[in-house]
């Protein structure tokens, strides 16, 4: 049986090239829009888009520090 | 007696309380009609004191009405509507039971107009709660108990500090105040507690995912989000719960992100969200109480819809972890494309029930010039896209195939499902209603081009990084310990070695107390046993010896 179309390569691709082109457009689009700036960082180009990116690369990496120390295996409180 | 006499509360409660002695079509009946007769009264309250009994000298004002007690009654008693609409298929009525108990004392505390009436309605959540979770079987009972210990203890918080207020003021009214003295920051520490703030936020993941599929939609609502509204009435502007509110936005996250069982990374969220509302409560301006004031009532719909969504997938496969799932769009798509909706309320995508909300808390931010607040506070945003708005779903319903066929759970969930969707794009699509209940009027349009280019760029980087860093995210079979190891963990290994030491010290001090008193024995025994020296008889004549010998002495010390 064929799986199902969502997750066949084909797919995958063409969503991926999508989400390109979308971010691509949200990121022209502050060409267009008068900023805020009610910060010193919230005039720059794009500053919602690399902000929310580099959000969630240090988020990410602060938990994988935190998990680094405090993970354990999920059946640690059953012993 | 005019229907703005009724406490609102006393319906939920008094039909929780019968719930069990009805049959199973009438108790169906009341689960969905008595929330909706509690809606119309919550909407007949008056503004100000609207029912007073006395009691020990005092005049408890158990109905006070204003337009935040309404909104936050308001969501409580819909709240109530669709979880009993969604939980009309659970087999134990306990539970049902609890849980309509639970939401009339969370209305309860909505309308408390003085701190003993607060107190009592508070402590009734507690028990209501409690036995939400219990009601979910024996795997449930540790979890249950650390819950209600954590209430208790929150709730003997809560009771010094009203009897200390009383003291100092002789006043019960429950109205703003500053932390000014012993009994008001110990009123604050019982509300924090509830709202599941540092250090005591643990019992929050531990307790909740062990309740039953239907369970931790009531468990959500309420508890933290009536801890909510009593800042907002008693603590606005309190500078320390911005600070209180920034951690627990960033801890919900991480740990959020770290956690494997679908049902922790929505508790941790809860967390997450009541975050962002503390922090409002402690910018404390008008925009920022409205922007939590709405917030709340936003997130009381989204996270009941997500819970509801893992709820269903937790009914019909028996599975939690997201190392189990997955895969799951192709034969639950109901429950799916409402978890996606309620996923994108929580991140505040344009169109939805967050955004208008939770932008109100940033704007506060901005009018006051607090850079960093909302600087974080766009962060935290970008971190629930990554742990709630996508790694729900995502691990959840795509992911990879996990070769489990369910099908969409009975019609009366995917119904509390559908409804809760629809509230949410509804609110968002059109917030003017929400905005128009809000207690101070709303000077806001959420809809700029700023706000929606600025979220939406946000949100699709977010989501990018989350794809890219997709190997970081793995699902491993993990725990994050929290500071809930303290009386987990360490507690129970110092009781047991308390044990193993106090039995050797024990046998110690009767070894050592033994030695001393045999010893002591044959001390008396070497001097004065029969052929001891002092014990052996003396022939009389060295008796008469010894006493001529002193009186010789006497008698030459008396002439010199």
């Amino acid at each position: 049986m064929k799986d199902h179309w969502l997750v066949r390569e084909s797919t995958i691709r063409r969503l991926w090239v999508t989400f390109v082109i979308v971010l691509v457009v949200t990121v022209l689009v502050d060409l267009l829009v008068q900023h805020d700036g009610q910060f010193w960082l919230t005039g720059t180009f794009g500053f919602g888009a690399w902000f929310g990116f580099a959000s969630c690369v240090a988020l990410i990496l602060l938990s994988k520090a935190l998990g680094a120390v405090l993970r354990r295996p999920d059946t640690y409180y059953d012993r | 007696m005019t229907a703005s006499a009724i406490p609102p509360a006393a319906i939920l409660i008094l039909g929780g309380l019968l719930l069990p002695f009805l049959q199973a079509q009438l108790r169906a009946a009341a689960l969905l009609l008595l929330p909706l007769l509690t809606l119309y009264l919550i909407w007949q309250v008056p503004d100000g004191v609207a029912l007073q009994v006395p009691f020990l000298g005092y005049e408890l004002a158990l109905v006070k009405g204003d337009a935040l007690s309404r909104l936050f009654a308001t969501v409580f008693a819909v709240m109530a509507f669709a979880g009993g609409l969604f939980a009309l298929n659970q087999p134990r009525v306990v539970e049902l039971s609890a849980a309509l108990c639970y939401a009339g004392s969370a209305i309860g505390v909505a309308f408390a107009g003085d701190l003993l009436s607060l107190f009592v309605f508070w402590e009734f959540m507690a028990i209501g709660s409690t036995l939400v979770v219990w009601s979910a079987g024996p795997s449930a009972r540790g979890a249950g108990l650390r819950y209600a210990a954590m209430h208790l203890f929150g709730g003997v918080l809560l009771m010094a500090g009203v009897v200390g207020e009383v003291a100092a003021t002789g006043s019960l009214i429950f109205d703003r105040m500053t932390i000014d003295s012993v009994p008001r920051g110990l009123i604050l520490a019982g509300f924090l507690v509830n709202a599941g703030a540092l250090p005591l936020s643990a019992w929050l993941p531990d307790a909740y995912p062990e309740s039953s599929w239907s369970g931790m939609v009531f468990l959500s609502a309420f508890t933290t989000k009536s801890a909510v509204y009593v800042l907002m009435r008693g603590f606005p502007g309190a500078e320390l719960l911005i600070y209180v509110g920034l951690f627990m936005v960033f801890y919900g996250i991480v740990y959020a992100i770290l956690e494997n069982d679908m049902r922790r990374i929505l508790a941790y969220s809860i967390v997450n969200q009541v975050g962002f509302m503390v922090t409002g409560v402690g910018i404390g301006t008008e925009m920022a109480l409205n922007g939590a004031a709405s917030h709340a009532f936003t997130h009381i719909i989204y996270k009941a819809l997500l819970i509801m969504s893992a709820g269903s997938v937790l009914f019909m496969t028996g599975k939690r972890k997201c190392s189990d799932l997955g895969g799951l769009f192709r034969t639950m798509p109901v429950t799916a494309i409402c978890g996606i909706v309620g996923a994108l309320s929580i991140s505040s995508f344009p169109l939805t029930s967050g955004f208008i909300s939770k932008s109100m808390i940033s704007e506060g931010a901005a009018d006051q010039h607090l850079a960093l607040v909302w600087y974080l506070l766009a962060a935290g945003s970008a971190g629930v896209f990554l742990h709630a708005g996508i790694k729900f779903p995502w691990f959840v319903f795509f992911q990879k195939d996990s070769g489990l066929r369910p099908s969409d759970p009975p019609w009366n969930m995917r119904a509390a499902m559908i409804f809760f969707s629809v509230l949410c794009i509804g609110i968002g699509v059109a917030p003017g209603t929400l905005y128009a209940m809000l207690p101070f009027k709303v000077n806001f349009i959420p809809y700029t081009a700023f706000h929606v280019v600025f979220q939406l760029q946000l949100l699709l980087f977010s989501g990018l990084a989350f794809f890219l860093m997709l190997g970081w995210l793995a699902r491993t079979l993990t725990i994050t310990l929290d500071l809930d190891w303290f009386y987990r963990r360490l507690g129970s290994v110092a009781a047991g070695n308390l044990d193993r030491w106090a039995g050797r010290a024990w046998h110690r001090l009767v070894q050592t107390t033994e030695r001393r008193v045999q010893g002591a024995i044959r001390g008396v025994r070497r001097y004065h046993a029969p052929d001891g020296v002092l014990g052996r008889t003396w022939p009389t004549g060295s008796m008469a010896f010894w006493t001529t010998l002193m009186l010789a002495a006497y008698l030459i010390l008396s002439y010199l």
